[in-house]
């Protein structure tokens, strides 16, 4: 569904993007990761067509993004970081003119705006002026505009921002509804949001790719050993000799009180370690998986370092 | 056509909910009405003196006397307030960052330039619609000629719109509204002012001073003269005026 290839973008001597290139299937959800100013708001204003590109290529639904930019612009809705909103007007107004812009036919309009109302939880301030409302609710009438034409591709630039947690929650499952029927791009600074709503990322740093695909897929790439931390009613160095038995397992640590167990990636001793400790009545107080987090991935990525 | 039409209703809205279109139109009225009554009682005065003479009677002409020069002072107050119309249009747009939701939406940037320019010349046409309403009473005391006036009134709105073109380039040059306002109103007068050169200059400057001078082409339209000329001029102007916001807008994005 996007499909960016080669993409470099300069601002006079700086070299905001070089040579970036991923592809977002249709129907999915794909993070955009990386630290601030790593061009993340850059790419998607490329994709959106507000800025163009130094050089390379990008395709929104096999439309070319510079050459046939108005097909694009019809079916993408884009939150941008600072949301666009005129502050005097009212948010049904604000609404209005954005399906007049956006060529929601005259006589489709209002059900759009009544939609995009409803989908952003707008009812109790559509009336009000822009300058007046809150923050979260501001941030909810970006993502309203972005959704009035029920585009096929989404962009959005940090969603959840300036939300409250209950505010987040309810954006992210909005997000979550969206996906199938469309395809998403969001850049967040919130990595438990990307393991919650995405089905894959892209991370970038200095305007380069780092790393691009599932999460499983990047864990994998990233991690050569799976394992399980684990901690016993009384531990004790004897018994990582005991483990070490175990068929399967690798390499047994002690690390705060528990034991670390380690084994190849694609095997699954748990039931073994489980049943060898029930056996043996040692207790377990806790048991949980040394796979790689979110935040440990992002961090290795961007730092470039692999396996410890 | 819809998405300029979208674009205008926008800006008259929004020129409409912000107190600056209020003040500048209050102003400009203020001012139109005392010179106005000036000139009306300057008239009157005349009249009075001359009634004992027919002769001089029949040379009072209220078109020479009153419009004409209050059609001048109406251009001057318009050089003072049209910049304070246009400065927000585009730079305001830059400054709260509205112009992304303008440039991803699938809209051209002629027609947002358009939008935001009809929108302004509806404004313009409110100003002097509202004089308008001033110079229909000498019609129910006096018995002025109309083509003159139409001509004057033509004259004024053209000239306007030019003032107009003026602005929404700046606008587009500067996110900053004040700063639009001054370099219009710099440029404004420059152009106002330069006929005065002509005087000193000789040859081919001379007519090329006369014929790029607002003043030069303003004049005949007040007293009731309509040249092809001086719409080309106009028409020139604005037309000139819209390509360079449409290429400052275009060179700000490939930037």
């Amino acid at each position: 569904m996007i499909e960016v290839e080669h993409l470099f973008k300069k601002y006079g001597d700086l070299l905001a993007i070089q040579d970036l290139s991923f592809t977002v299937e249709k129907g999915h959800i794909w993070g955009l990761l990386g630290p601030n100013a790593a061009g993340k708001t850059t790419t998607m204003r490329i994709l959106t067509g507000y800025l163009p590109a130094t050089d390379g290529k990008a395709t929104v639904a096999g439309y070319d993004i510079f050459e046939q930019a108005n097909d694009v612009k019809r079916i993408m809705g884009y939150l941008p970081e600072n949301v666009p909103l005129y502050p005097e007007m009212t948010v049904r107004a604000f609404l209005h003119f954005v399906a007049e812009i956006k060529q929601i036919p005259a006589t489709k309009r209002k059900e759009a705006v009544e939609r995009s109302i409803s989908l952003g939880a707008l009812e109790s301030v559509q009336g009000r002026l822009i300058k007046n409302i809150s923050r979260g609710f501001r941030q909810r009438v970006g993502i309203a505009q972005a959704l009035i034409h029920d585009p096929q591709v989404l962009i959005l630039d940090e969603p959840t921002i300036g939300l409250d947690p209950a505010q987040i929650i309810e954006i992210r499952q909005l997000i979550k509804t969206l996906k199938g029927d469309h395809t998403i791009i969001l850049s967040t600074h919130i990595l438990a949001e990307v393991t919650q709503t995405c089905d894959g990322v892209v991370i970038i740093n200095e305007g380069k790719l780092m790393a691009s695909g599932s999460l499983e897929e990047l864990t994998a790439s990233l991690q050569e050993k799976d394992g399980v931390f684990l901690r016993l009613r009384e531990g004790g160095k004897e018994k990582v000799e005991h483990f070490k038995n175990i068929p399967g397992v690798d390499n047994v640590t002690i690390r705060d009180d528990g034991y670390c167990i380690e084994w190849t990636r694609g095997k699954d001793s748990r039931d073994d370690i489980t049943r060898y400790i029930v056996d043996r009545n040692w207790g377990l107080l806790e048991m949980r998986s040394l796979a790689m987090d979110i935040e440990e991935l992002y961090l290795r990525v961007i730092t470039g370092r692999t396996e410890q | 056509m819809s998405n300029i039409w979208a674009v205008c209703k926008k800006e008259i809205k929004s020129t409409f909910t912000s107190p600056i279109a209020y003040v500048a139109i209050t102003v400009y009225l203020v001012l139109v009405g005392f010179f106005f009554h000036s000139l009306i009682w300057w008239f009157n005065t005349q009249s009075m003196q001359m009634a004992q003479n027919p002769y001089y009677l029949q040379q009072m002409n209220i078109n020479q006397m009153v419009f004409s020069p209050l059609f001048h002072n109406i251009s001057i107050i318009l050089l003072l307030m049209i910049p304070l119309l246009t400065m927000r249009l585009f730079s305001e747009e830059k400054k709260i960052k509205t112009d992304e939701l303008l440039y991803t939406s699938p809209i051209s940037i002629n027609q947002i330039i358009l939008g935001k320019y009809f929108a302004s010349l509806f404004v313009l046409l409110v100003m002097l619609f509202l004089t308008g309403i001033l110079s229909s009473l000498t019609f129910v005391f006096g018995n002025p000629e109309l083509k003159p006036i139409l001509i004057g009134y033509l004259g004024l709105f053209l000239m306007g719109a030019a003032f107009m073109a003026v602005g929404i380039f700046f606008s587009s040059v500067t996110e900053n509204q004040i700063v639009a306002a001054v370099l219009t109103f710099g440029s404004l007068l420059l152009f106002w002012v330069l006929n005065w050169a002509s005087y000193s200059a000789g040859g081919i400057w001379r007519e090329v001073l006369n014929y790029v001078s607002f003043f030069q082409h303003f004049d005949d339209m007040t007293k009731g003269i309509l040249d092809t000329t001086d719409l080309v001029y106009y028409i020139s102007f604005i037309f000139l005026g819209m390509f360079l916001t449409h290429s400052v807008i275009q060179s700000r994005r490939w930037r």
